[in-house]
């Protein structure tokens, strides 16, 4: 590689090292993978790195916690690098998280409405859980407020708005039928904002991160899809690059678990697994980054579709997945197709041969024979 | 010798063979189709619960102990295009458009099986002139047997769907058709067991029963209303090995092989018209059953071969008296 591109313009990481107790190489590794998982350059890690060390540039984080589990904060707890926990708080300034927060009761909601007013504009407002919008939204309440008017209010000045995990991107466990609370995601109570959705049950922290790490060295969002996903992160189905693809392909299926085929590996499609109709990229990150296989399809369960809206939750765990591969796959035989000829084998061409020979030696000495007794008369000229 | 000469001999002898009554009545009235067998083995084939995964394909040919046909010099994995001597089942794609949808008709796409369709009143057995291939009494399955085969390929020429295939890349080539995973040496049915293929599919699309109790299942899809949850069996029709619920598509409101030229007992159901599908446009009537009445009349004990052999002999009698006057 370019010496250039390891250049970091002779920044001072000192400040950093002794900030997050972590070694100067600890710290360049973990923003080279972060970009690396996000399909950006070496230059573009840097400049990760650059926007962490630099406390200036750390937005304040308020971050609102609806009907849910913690899930997604437990996820990000125990996230890969050792030194994470030390890393986004510092990255960040978490200015209010009601799991986190050292302090309780009326001294956070205090410092979180200071810190809204103080930071008007730049803050960024993570979600996690869903929101219930049932009877003016009653069903969960902080400090006396309900969740909707918390977000609403918190929403109106966020310079950007994520919803981490299934509950909050579009209302998770909750929201399934018959949903009595009427739980719904942020995105769909926060209308005319753009909410950034990482879903999952539970979500990878990676993908959060490198969401808000693009936030903070850009200060724009990375590119979403239809439904506000970060096309790094959710552009591809599980099933366009899981590693039991190939069996599905060949059809080679478990049928049942601990049968035959499921203790080979092969494709759990018949299992279940929403592989097929679930984007995310559980097969290429895995989860807690120990290796191995660690994600559901790599220890031999079908995948549940929990990130997929109407999926996770909503269909039965071993029912059947659509399969949404975009277009048939190309070297699929189209209707009219026709086997075109394989050949010979050299078995027939011989036979042939020697059918051919034979035929060819027969005519000829009945050619002789024939032309022999027709012309009896000047046979010497015709056979000499 | 005169070709005047000759039509006159073969028409005499015909004549008093005709009149002698030596053979059975020549009637060139046509018969009714075959009705179906009350116990004939057959499939149901789903296209809406094909997803493509091609296990069926996969297990035919590990059944029928077939080599996977391979186009490129890649040897990756069978790319049969379609059916072979070395293919007796295959998945192919219908597409429109962009193909995004599947079971839609414009910018859609579809998944359909090619295998015998095993008619009730198969064409391929009527042209078969040697009886090589048969259709069996209880079950209706059309089987081959390579050694009364002469290799005269009228079957291919018979099967209004292209279904036997002859081995032309082999010196001694044989005809090559799905005859249920039920041939000799294999006698899966006769074991109590599925077809390969529907013993495999992971979804149902391929079903496997009796006609009359896949004829019953396929009606009840059409009865459905799009969009409700149907709960699918899997295997065997009559004793399904397991299910699984799927929201109900818009399908066609056509069973082919209901009745497609006296039906089949291998029936198709789909969103997508058949024509579509590479189906032949078909009528109620099976060829064969209005074709046999002339062609096998002319055939039957070995008559016209006779007749013309009659005439043969009587011409070459003439000009050998005649050769013999003037010599």
């Amino acid at each position: 590689m370019a010496e250039k591109e390891f250049d970091t313009d002779g920044f001072d990481f000192s400040e950093v090292e002794k900030r997050l107790g972590v070694s100067r190489r600890t710290f360049l590794t973990f923003c080279m993978g972060v970009a690396g998982s996000l399909g950006l350059s070496t230059k573009s890690a840097f400049a990760m790195a650059k926007a962490i060390a630099e406390p200036k540039m750390r937005p304040p984080v308020i971050w609102l916690h609806g009907q849910e589990c913690t899930g997604p904060t437990e996820s990000l707890l125990r996230s890969e690098q050792p030194s994470l926990a030390h890393l986004i708080l510092d990255m960040i300034s978490l200015d209010y998280h009601q799991t986190l927060d050292a302090g309780a009761g009326h001294k956070v909601e205090e410092i979180k409405k200071k810190s809204m007013e103080a930071n008007k504009g730049k803050y960024l407002l993570v979600v996690e859980g869903a929101i219930p919008v049932n009877d003016g939204g009653i069903y969960c309440k902080i400090a006396g407020e309900t969740m909707l008017d918390l977000t609403r209010e918190a929403a109106e000045h966020a310079a950007a708005i994520v919803a981490f995990g299934s509950c909050a991107s579009w209302g998770g466990v909750q929201s399934a039928s018959p949903n009595p609370t009427g739980a719904k995601g942020a995105q769909a109570v926060l209308t005319g904002k753009t909410v950034v959705n990482i879903p999952g049950c539970p979500p990878n922290p990676a993908n959060f991160l490198g969401t808000v790490l693009y936030f903070v060295t850009f200060g724009k969002l990375p590119p979403l899809d239809a439904q506000n996903r970060p096309k790094w992160a959710y552009g591809r189905l599980i099933h366009e690059n899981c590693y039991r693809r190939p069996h599905f392909d060949a059809g080679r299926f478990a049928s049942e678990f601990g049968d035959e085929g499921h203790k080979l590996g092969h494709c759990l499609y018949k299992l279940g697994c929403k592989g097929p109709e679930t984007y995310n990229n559980c097969p290429s990150l895995e989860f807690n980054n120990v290796g191995g296989g660690v994600w559901p399809i790599g220890v031999g369960h079908p995948c549940f579709g929990c990130s997929e809206e109407g999926i996770g939750f909503n269909k039965p765990m071993f029912a059947l997945a659509d399969v949404k591969t975009h277009t048939p796959p190309n070297n699929f035989p189209n209707i009219d197709d026709r086997q075109s000829s394989s050949g010979v084998s050299p078995g027939a061409a011989a036979l042939g041969g020697a059918a051919v020979g034979a035929v060819v030696g027969a005519t000829l000495v009945a050619a002789k024979k024939l032309s022999a007794s027709d012309d009896s008369s000047n046979s010497d000229d015709q056979n000499s | 010798m005169k070709r005047r000469d000759f039509l006159k001999g073969s028409l005499q002898s015909g004549a008093a063979v005709l009149t002698g009554g030596a053979l059975a009545p020549i009637t060139a009235e046509a018969r009714p189709n075959f009705q179906p067998k009350e116990d004939a083995i057959g499939m149901l084939f789903d296209s809406t619960l094909c997803v493509g995964c091609k296990a069926c394909v996969a297990k035919c040919k590990e059944v029928n102990d077939m080599p996977p046909v391979t186009e490129s010099e890649i040897r990756a994995w069978d790319e049969a295009r379609d059916l072979s001597g070395d293919t007796l089942n295959v998945i192919k794609t219908y597409k429109n458009g962009d193909a995004s949808t599947k079971d839609a008709e414009t910018n859609g796409f579809a998944f359909e099986k090619r295998s015998c369709m095993h008619c009730v009143d198969p064409g391929c057995v009527s042209v078969c002139p040697v009886t090589a291939l048969t259709q069996h009494e209880k079950t209706g399955i059309v089987s081959y047997n390579p050694d009364a085969c002469i290799g005269c390929r009228n079957c291919m020429a018979g099967c209004p769907y292209n279904v036997p295939q002859f081995q032309y890349d082999k010196p001694f080539g044989q005809i090559n058709k799905c005859q249920m995973c039920n041939q000799k040496g294999v006698e899966r049915i006769d074991n109590g067991l599925l077809t390969g293929c529907s013993e495999v599919c992971p979804t149902g699309a391929t079903l496997f029963g009796t006609r009359s109790a896949l004829l019953a299942e396929a009606k009840r899809r059409m009865e459905l209303k799009p969009g409700d949850t149907y709960t699918y069996p899997r295997g065997d029709v009559r004793n399904p090995g397991s299910y699984h619920d799927k929201r109900v598509p818009t399908y066609k409101q056509h069973i082919w092989g209901e009745i497609e030229a006296g039906g089949t007992n291998v029936m198709h159901i789909s969103s997508i018209s058949f024509d579509k599908l590479g189906l032949p446009p078909l009528g109620e009537r099976s060829a064969c059953s209005v074709a046999e009445g002339v062609q096998h009349s002319l055939y039957s004990y070995l008559a016209l071969p006779a007749v013309l052999m009659a005439g043969l002999s009587y011409v070459v009698k003439r000009n050998t008296d005649e050769e013999g006057e003037g010599s």
